[in-house]
Parts: C-alpha cells; structure tokens; sequence
C-alpha cells in the first residue's frame, strides 16, 4: 500500500513498530539486570535463581533487534491508527485508568457508578434516566451475585462503611 | 474396558442436579460471552473463575468448561447473522455465513453451524475419551528432561505453525516466560526481578493478564474501529432445522476431514483459529461446490464451524494428561485446577478419577445441552447484540475490574490489568500473538523447573535433553517444529527449481 488515505492523519505503523520492539528490548534489559543480581552461575544447589532469566532476557533483546530491523525495512507509508481513532481508544483508557485507581480509596461499588454512568452519558448521550437504571442496577446486581450468593468480598470504600453493608 | 466404566462413574457424577444445574448456566453464560464482543472464552473463564473458589472442583470445572463451550457455540451467531466474527476462530465462518443470512437462509446457516460444532465437538471428546488416559499413563514414566521436552515442543510448536513472524512470536512468548521468573524462585526460595516491589513478590498472575489482554485490550480494538451493528433477524423453526439436518450428512466427508484437522490443530497448541481457516480453504479447494465458496454454500459453514469446535475442545486433552494446555483457556481451565489444589498432569488420571471422568462426562452432556440451547434460544442472544456498544463497554469493564480484583482481593491488581490492556491494544496491533505469551506466564514455573532439575542431574550439561530415545524423540520434533516454515519454504523452493529445470 503506497498510496496514503485521503486527509486521515496519524502516527506512521512502522515507526509505532520499531517503538515497540526498543521497549520490548528494554523490558528484556530490565530481565538481565534483575537476573545478574540474583546470580546466573551455578551456586551450591545448581543453577541460580537468575540462571533462567538471564537466558530469557538475551532472547528477548535478540528477537527484539530483528523485529525492530524489520519494522524500519518492510514499513511503508501506512497509519498505524488515525489521531481521531486514538482519541477513541484514549477516551476509554483514560477514565478507565481512574476508575481503576480511584478504587482502593472509594471502593468497587461507587466508583463503578460514577464510571458507567460517566461512559453512557458522556459518550453515549443517553437520558439521565436510562444512565441512572444502569449505573446502580449493575453494581446491585453485582453485589447480590457476587457478596451474596458466591461470598466473594468486594473492595468497598467510606459510603458502604457508613450504609453498614 | 477399564475407560468405559470410568466414564459411566462420569457420568454419575456429571448428571447430579446440581452440576446439570451449573451447566446450563455455564452454558449459558458461554453463548453470551461468546456473542459480546471483548469477552472470550479466555478472559470470560477468567473472569468468571473467582466465583467457583466456593464450590467442589467437579462441579467449579464443569461450569468453566461449559462456559467454553458456549462460547465457541455463540461465536458463530454473530459471524452469521452479523458479519462480526465474536471469537477470533469465527472468522471463516463469516465467508459464507454471511452471505446466506443475506440470502434469507439465516436459519440454514446457523443449524449447519451449531449441528457442526456438536459434530466436531463429540469428535474431539471421543478422541479424548480413548487417548487420554493412555497418554497419562504412558506420561507417568516422565522424568524432569522428559517433561520439558513436552514443554519445548509445546513453544516450538507456537513458533512454526502461528501466522504471526516467527520472531515475534519468540519475543511474546520470551516475556511471557519473564513474567513468570517474577517473585519467588521455587527452586532456591530466593527473590528476584521483584527490584523492591513489594506488590511483584507474588509475581505476575496469568489471569491479570489473559483479563487485561485479551478483555481490556479487545474493547480498545473495538473502540478504535468505531463498531455499530446491522445484521438481520434470527429465526429457526423446527422445519428448517430438520431440513437441514436432512441436507447434512451429504458433507459427511468435509465433516470427517474437519474433524481431524481440528483434533491435530487442537493438542499441537496451534489452536482454533487456524484450525478452522485451514479447514475452509482444504474444503474449498476439495469441494465440487468450491467455486461458490463466499457466495453463501453451506459446505462452507460446516468445514470451519465443526474444525473450530474440535480443536477447542481437543486442546484439553494434553491440558489434562500432560498438564500442556492447547489453547489460551484451556490454560486458564489449567490455572483453575491449581487454585482448587489439584496437580494438572497425568497423576489427575490416578488421584482424581472422579474429577477427570466427570469433566469428561459433562463434555458430552455439555455439548448437547449446549446445542439444544443455542438451537432454541437464538434469536434472544442475537437481541444481546442490539444493545448498543457505549453500553456493554463499560459493564464488561467494570466486570473485568471485578474479576481482576477477586483473584488476589487486592486492588494493584485492577491497575496492572489495565496496564496489561493496553500492551495488549499496542501488541495485536502490531502483529504480535498473544496466545504463546500467556502460554508461557502459565507455563513458565513448571518449565524452568523441569530445565533446571534436568540440568542439576547431567552436572549443566544440555546432552540430558539427548540422552534417551524418548526424550531425543520429542526434542527432535520440536526442532523441526521450531523450523517447520522454513522447511516447508526450502521443500517449495526444491520443486520450484526442479519444475523450472525439466
């Protein structure tokens, strides 16, 4: 494919390829210096807890340096994504990201709330009323099946604490 | 005889009210699973795992594995009424799925589709109810070189027979087993990789990452390609179901030939996928119908549809005799024996006659239910599909933070899963296979041991892995599985030049 689509911008494929291959690198880096501080020779007992690692962060870098060759080599002109469909994909990331790490803190039950009801008004525009239906029928239906009937504990945060449940 | 009575004790079990009971739901729940798109097999099993911790392991692997049957039933739902495939193994199903919907032969379609997943199905577990046990048996004289040899064919297999660029492939899978050496080193006791990370001293749990990868990176695919649904309406009345049913056996061989591919496709851990495309372009190449494949031939619904749904279902039986898993969850089924306490591997087949022979029991049981269940309740599961996606998106997130979280009950692990969801966006994307990768999370402990006990008794040398017939045996497979594109590159390449010389 040579030809470039018509107006649509975004990041080149090839240069998000060969990005992925230096941190996949990087990553099998990290391996080798954990392993080299658990040692990779032979102790009293054999091989040493960083004997296989070590091993498996050579392959990393190696396989890495040739897909990363490859990525420069075979790469053409293609997008790797448009910037409007990257926004798409960064409108769930991001306030999944906080409902995530709002968790430990408010708890599963209201941080879900406010996370699906913030998914269907924002970006489904739906009325408050159906927003409202689903953002507290979820969470319930959750906690009967899963605290009631299977006795899985659920991270709960300050409002359960005071409703008492 | 031994294997028949056996079995009859499976089925005992398997029949208990209150296992049909968790079948059917298993069932159930499998088709939903199946027809939403972000959930699988694999992370749908995965997320579902934490609430079975409660029940006795019989009944806690029938549900799971049934939720794996429904979900290879319900992929083929969305494939054929709208043109989505909702499991990657659905894909060739679409060819000619599709266009008979279009035709108004949707009803057609899908009974061809679910009679021939039952098909390849019963198939697989015939296979599994014969082989099984003889494999176990034959894999209890394994010693640690053995057993990593299996492992070593297992890896190389994923290399020479996935799609995907061999190294890219090598580099998924080399992380993989990375993130396996994290925490404690069950040889010597000693911490590594953990760089003072208190949260990494357990290491990584594989289920974090098949939720993370295969869920939360599915739904920013879906969110990136903007989904909506058109498709048409499902119906299927007995008439037509007979009809079908009628038509069927004329594809008797189609069905056989699928049948087999998928069993091999299915115990090598090549799994579904290609199973079922290789399946579609051998009938379409054999069929005296081939040419009007794509245009809605029903020949071309029953060769991927019944070699998928072998190859899902075979990929349990090295998980169960040889503690390999076939596919991504078969390893997830795997990880939920070790959480139950049980040691997946030929000793089941001694220790736990009742669990293996039941699991067993309730495929057969399960496929049929399942096939009754899809054949009567299509058009409500179908009518899952209409929801729109900005609302399924965020109750399947939400329900992948509550699986994530349930596993260790520890909130980290929702932020690794997005973490891992991301890297899964970023990974498919750029054509690496993700199967080989959580493979290797699984499998990674058991490896490295099987390699260092090995190694401890041959004094590190690598000749142990060549020492007897056997394990050469495996070894030597391995290898020219490791090498199997190029070789069958250089076989092509030898007939060229000989054809270009005479």
């Amino acid at each position: 494919m040579t030809t470039h689509s018509s107006g649509a911008a975004g990041p080149k494929h090839k240069f998000v390829e060969a990005g992925i291959a230096l941190l996949i690198a990087l990553f099998g880096a990290i391996v080798i210096i954990g392993s080299l501080k658990a040692g990779i020779n032979w102790g009293a007992e054999g091989p040493r807890a960083g004997f296989f690692p070590f091993y498996i962060g050579l392959f990393i870098i190696i396989s890495s340096a040739i897909n990363f060759w490859h990525a420069l080599r075979d790469g053409d002109g293609e997008l790797f994504a448009e910037w409007g469909q990257l926004r798409q994909v960064m409108s769930v990331v991001i306030p999944t990201a906080i409902y995530v790490g709002s968790m430990p803190f408010i708890g599963l039950y209201v941080a879900s709330i406010i996370f699906i009801g913030y998914f269907m008004r924002w970006l489904g525009k739906y009325r408050w009323l159906t927003v409202l239906g689903v953002a507290f029928g979820m969470p319930i239906i959750t906690y009967f099946i899963f605290e009631r009937y299977f006795l899985v504990p659920l991270p709960k945060g300050p409002i359960e604490e005071w409703l008492n449940i | 005889m031994e294997e028949l009575v056996n079995l009859f004790h499976g089925f005992a079990v398997a029949l208990q009210p209150f296992n049909i009971m968790v079948m059917l739901l298993g069932i159930v729940l499998g088709v939903i699973i199946g027809v939403l798109p972000g959930l699988g097999g694999a992370n749908g099993v995965a997320i579902l795992l934490p609430l079975t911790f409660s029940m006795p392991p019989t009944s806690a692997i029938i549900m799971l594995s049934c939720i794996y049957w429904g979900a290879l039933f319900g992929g083929a739902i969305t494939s054929i009424l709208f043109n989505i495939p909702g499991e990657p193994w659905s894909v060739a199903t679409t060819f000619d799925g599709y266009p008979m919907a279009q035709q108004g032969k949707a009803g057609e379609a899908l009974t061809a589709a679910f009679t021939s997943s039952f098909v390849g199905a019963l198939f697989a577990v015939v296979m599994i109810t014969l082989v099984a046990p003889l494999v176990a048996s034959f894999a209890l004289q394994f010693g640690p070189a053995e057993k990593f040899a299996v492992y070593f064919l297992a890896f190389c297999s994923f290399v020479g027979l996935s799609k995907e660029p061999p190294f890219k492939t090598i580099a998924a899978m080399m992380m993989g087993f990375a993130l396996a050496a994290v925490g404690l080193d069950s040889i010597t006791g000693q911490l590594r990789l953990t760089f003072g990370f208190t949260e990494l001293l357990n290491g990584f749990d594989f289920l974090i990452a098949v939720i993370g990868l295969f869920g939360i990176g599915e739904i920013l695919l879906t969110m990136e390609e903007g989904l909506s649904f058109r498709g048409g309406k499902a119906k299927i009345n007995l008439r037509v179901v007979l009809q079908t049913w009628k038509e069927l056996p004329r594809y008797w061989m189609t069905s056989l030939r699928s049948c087999i591919i998928g069993c091999w496709m299915g115990i090598t851990p090549a799994g579904a996928t290609p199973a079922s495309f290789m399946s579609y372009g051998i009938a379409k190449r054999v069929s005296k119908n081939g040419k009007n494949f794509g245009k809605g031939e029903i020949e071309g619904v029953v060769a991927p549809e019944t070699a998928a749904h072998a190859a899902g279902t075979a990929a349990l039986l090295p998980m169960l005799s040889l503690g390999v898993p076939g596919s991504p969850t078969a390893a997830v089924l795997l990880g939920g024996l070790l959480i139950w306490g049980l040691q997946p591997g030929p000793m089941l087949f001694v220790e736990q006659k009742e669990f293996v022979w039941g699991l067993i029991a309730s495929m057969y049981l399960g496929n049929l239910f399942g096939l009754i269940v899809v054949l009567t309740c299509v058009p409500i599961f179908a009518a899952i599909l209409r929801v729109p996606f900005s609302i399924i998106a965020p109750l399947i997130l939400v329900l992948c933070a509550i699986g994530a979280y349930s596993v260790h009950s520890s909130t980290f692990d929702g932020m690794l899963m997005l973490v891992f969801g991301v890297v899964g966006y970023l990974l498919k994307k750029c054509n690496y296979p993700l199967a080989p990768l959580v493979l290797a999370i699984v499998l990674g402990d058991k490896a490295e041991e099987a390699f260092r006990q090995s190694l401890l008794g041959s004094q590190g040398s690598l000749g142990i892995f060549f020492s007897n017939p056997l394990v050469s045996t495996i070894m030597v497979l391995g290898l020219i599985a490791l090498f199997w594109s190029a070789i069958q590159e250089g076989f092509t390449r030898l007939r060229r030049t000989r054809t270009a010389a005479a």
